[in-house]
């Protein structure tokens, strides 16, 4: 689950970590108020949408004054941002941060993860802060320095010295630097994050260090132990089809093809994705009914499915293992009935009572075109489609 | 011969008491020679459930019905728990089927089993067979056959899939393990092959990866420097967004690392027969390898 910029950072002062003083605001009055209280400008008034890059799509600007920050946030408001993270169609901004500006001597980045490979949480810092990070592990890997995090002791001071002396930094920034890092590590193993990500962390003028931008990702099978963080999920910025099927338990993602796919387990789904395109076509979206579909659920993956107007055919692919094959076919039949498929719906069964699933598929009088294995089946639902 | 498991496997079950516990327990008994022996769950020892005792600690099961695996099925609110009870029993294998254990109680867990003789496979897999003798998971024992390759896998349908593919070629397979979706697990596909590569009656090997991670680039290596049997592959997510978590939580792909495209490049560099379509699992297998 990903959060805004300035929930991240109240969650990072909580655990006494230094970011900007600031304030969300919902309109552009607020803006102004909100700048005044903050003392003198320059003020930075930030877009806050789930994505990055925001700086170059004209989500992040720098205010003299604090009318001037209310102007730049109305531009704001409404405005739909695209970045290299939003895909082409952007997203709209409902949330403006309004923050103290600050004197920007050096720029760092630091970022907390949980190594696939180790099996540990690992700190991740460079030299080379404000920069796109992949370009930086593609083209200087040398500048980018690791700590592999024991989770018994958690950061240590001295892991975190190794790290601040590392980055370059000053007697009197190490100082900083060491609870800075510890305090983060904190918030990661507290919270449950699966990522953490300070780009940059700042040296201003005064030799202060600060987070002037944060990033967190949750992993969402922690969140059942943390309410007040599942609080924060910000539903206009997730995909409303999504939403519905997560209330079903439907794992369901929308892509930009027009064959629409329902299958059982992830890494059939993905390869049912994979296949469609292997035969020259693209899937409409990623579905998982899960290992213990009813025909409520099954109906209901139809709807969402249908519900994307770029479907014009959907591929059913099913390997019945503790899920049964007929019981399946029964859903698929009555789901059919129910919402009145138009488009050609090609159907593939395999696995436990699969004689019984495709003879009530053959029974039912339904338009539904069988299919003998994956390759058939893609083949089938291309050709329907592409006619 | 097989990896992991056979005949003389004894198993018992913690959350036998639950209904997917149960019903599984009773599914594996059922299959061949398998010897679910017995189950846990705190508070109800010393009562039964259709004909499996229960004990209220993985040590007094162990000690009472000698058990040396154990499969989990506990909520993944005590997951990370139940491995660790597990593992302090000395159990050489422990399975746990759960998904949704938060990554970094596996994080934790993965510290507490350095230098302890247990073995993991999961969480959030669909567990281990050896055909013909042993089934301790959730996978249909039907579409599985004796024979000569060994699968492994980190998706559940999907090696159904692929075991479905030799079967129906009249295939059989030695062992086919889901070692799980999850970014951090008990056992990888690297660990998987080199056990396939010592057991003596594996002929030939399927493994099938995903997106994200280098698990698969690892296996890779130790396929192009040490493996003497031949390997076949196929990796789902080819057509998956970046950034997109696609169910499994290990299939994101971050960064252009660990996307579909580069795994199959480095796979086949290392002398895998990797297959572009999953209907051509075992076909990729038959190109390289005769039964």
């Amino acid at each position: 689950m990903n959060i805004h910029e300035y929930q991240a950072k109240a969650i990072l002062r909580n655990f006494g970590v230094p970011v900007p003083e600031g304030h969300v605001v919902y309109n552009s009055n607020s803006a102004r108020d909100w700048a005044r209280r903050l003392g003198d400008g320059p003020y930075a008034v930030k877009a806050q949408i789930h994505a990055g890059g925001r700086g170059k799509g004209g989500g992040v600007k720098i205010a003299k004054t604090a009318d001037e920050a209310k102007q730049f946030a109305r531009d704001m408001f409404g405005m739909t941002l695209v970045t290299h993270q939003t895909g082409p169609e952007g997203k709209i901004v409902n949330r403006v941060l309004i923050e103290k500006g600050c004197n920007i001597a050096d720029e760092f980045y630091l970022s907390f993860l949980v190594d696939r490979t180790t099996d540990k949480v690992t700190l991740m810092a460079s030299a080379e802060g404000g920069m796109d990070i992949e370009e930086v592990a593609a083209k200087t890997p040398e500048k980018l320095f690791f700590e592999q995090i024991d989770p018994v002791s958690g950061l240590t001071a001295f892991q975190a010295r190794k790290v601040a002396f590392k980055l370059g930094f000053a007697i009197a920034q190490v100082k900083q630097a060491v609870p800075l890092l510890m305090n983060l590590y904190k918030a990661f193993v507290e919270t449950d994050c699966s990522l953490l990500e300070i780009n940059p962390l700042v040296l201003s003028g005064e030799g202060q260090l600060l987070c002037l931008d944060a990033k967190i990702n949750f992993d969402e099978n922690a969140l059942f132990r943390h309410i007040r963080i599942r609080d924060l999920r910000d539903y206009d910025e997730e995909d409303p089809m999504e939403i519905t099927a997560s209330q079903y338990d439907l794992s369901y993602i929308a892509l930009d093809g027009n064959i629409g796919c329902m299958v059982n387990g992830a890494g059939l789904a993905m390869a049912t994705m994979d296949i469609i395109q292997h035969y020259g076509a693209a899937p409409a979206n990623f579905l998982d009914v899960g290992g213990s579909a009813t025909i409520e659920r099954v109906t209901e993956a139809f709807k969402i499915i249908l519900s994307d107007e770029k479907v014009e055919g959907i591929l059913v692919n099913i390997f019945g293992g503790i899920m049964k094959c007929d019981v399946i076919a029964t859903g698929v039949v009555e789901a059919a009935k129910q919402v009145g498929i138009k488009i050609p719906l090609v159907v593939r069964l395999e696995g436990t009572n699969v004689a019984l699933g495709k003879q009530i598929l053959a029974d039912s009088g339904l338009d539904i075109v069988s299919a003998d294995g994956m390759a058939d089946a893609a083949q089938k639902i291309v050709k329907a489609v592409k006619g | 011969m097989s990896i992991l498991i056979d005949k003389n496997s004894k198993i018992i079950t913690q959350g036998i008491t639950g209904a997917t516990g149960l019903f599984h327990a009773q599914g594996c008994r059922d299959y061949a020679d398998t010897q679910m022996v017995g189950g846990v769950t705190p508070g109800k020892g010393g009562t039964e459930i259709d004909g499996f005792p229960i004990f209220n600690t993985v040590e007094d099961a162990v000690q009472k019905t000698g058990a040396n695996v154990s499969i989990i099925y506990v909520p993944p609110i005590a997951s990370a728990d139940a491995i660790m009870e597990a593992v302090d029993a000395e159990m050489d294998l422990v399975i746990c089927i759960t998904e949704g254990v938060p990554v970094l109680d596996m994080v934790m867990v993965k510290k507490y089993m350095e230098g302890k003789k247990t073995r993991l496979i999961g969480p959030n897999c669909p567990g281990v067979i050896t055909p013909g003798q042993c089934k301790i998971g959730i996978m249909p024992g039907y579409i599985h056959k004796p024979g000569p390759v060994g699968v492994v896998s980190r998706s559940g349908t999907l090696t159904y899939e692929a075991v479905w593919q030799l079967t129906s070629r009249d295939i059989g397979q030695t062992t086919c393990v889901g070692i799980g979706g999850d970014p951090v697990n008990g056992t990888s596909h690297l660990d998987t092959l080199k056990m396939f590569e010592e057991d003596p009656d594996t002929k030939a090997v399927i493994m099938i990866g995903e997106i994200g991670g280098d698990a698969e680039e690892q296996a890779a290596e130790y396929v192009r420097d040490h493996m003497t049997k031949p390997v076949a592959a196929f990796i789902a997510g080819a057509t998956a967004p970046a950034g997109k978590r696609m169910g499994h939580a290990g299939a994101i792909i971050s960064g252009g690392k660990g996307d579909a495209a580069s795994k199959k490049a480095f796979l086949r560099e290392c002398g895998v027969s990797v297959a572009d379509s999953p209907a051509e699992m075992a076909e990729a297998l038959l190109k390289i390898w005769q039964p």
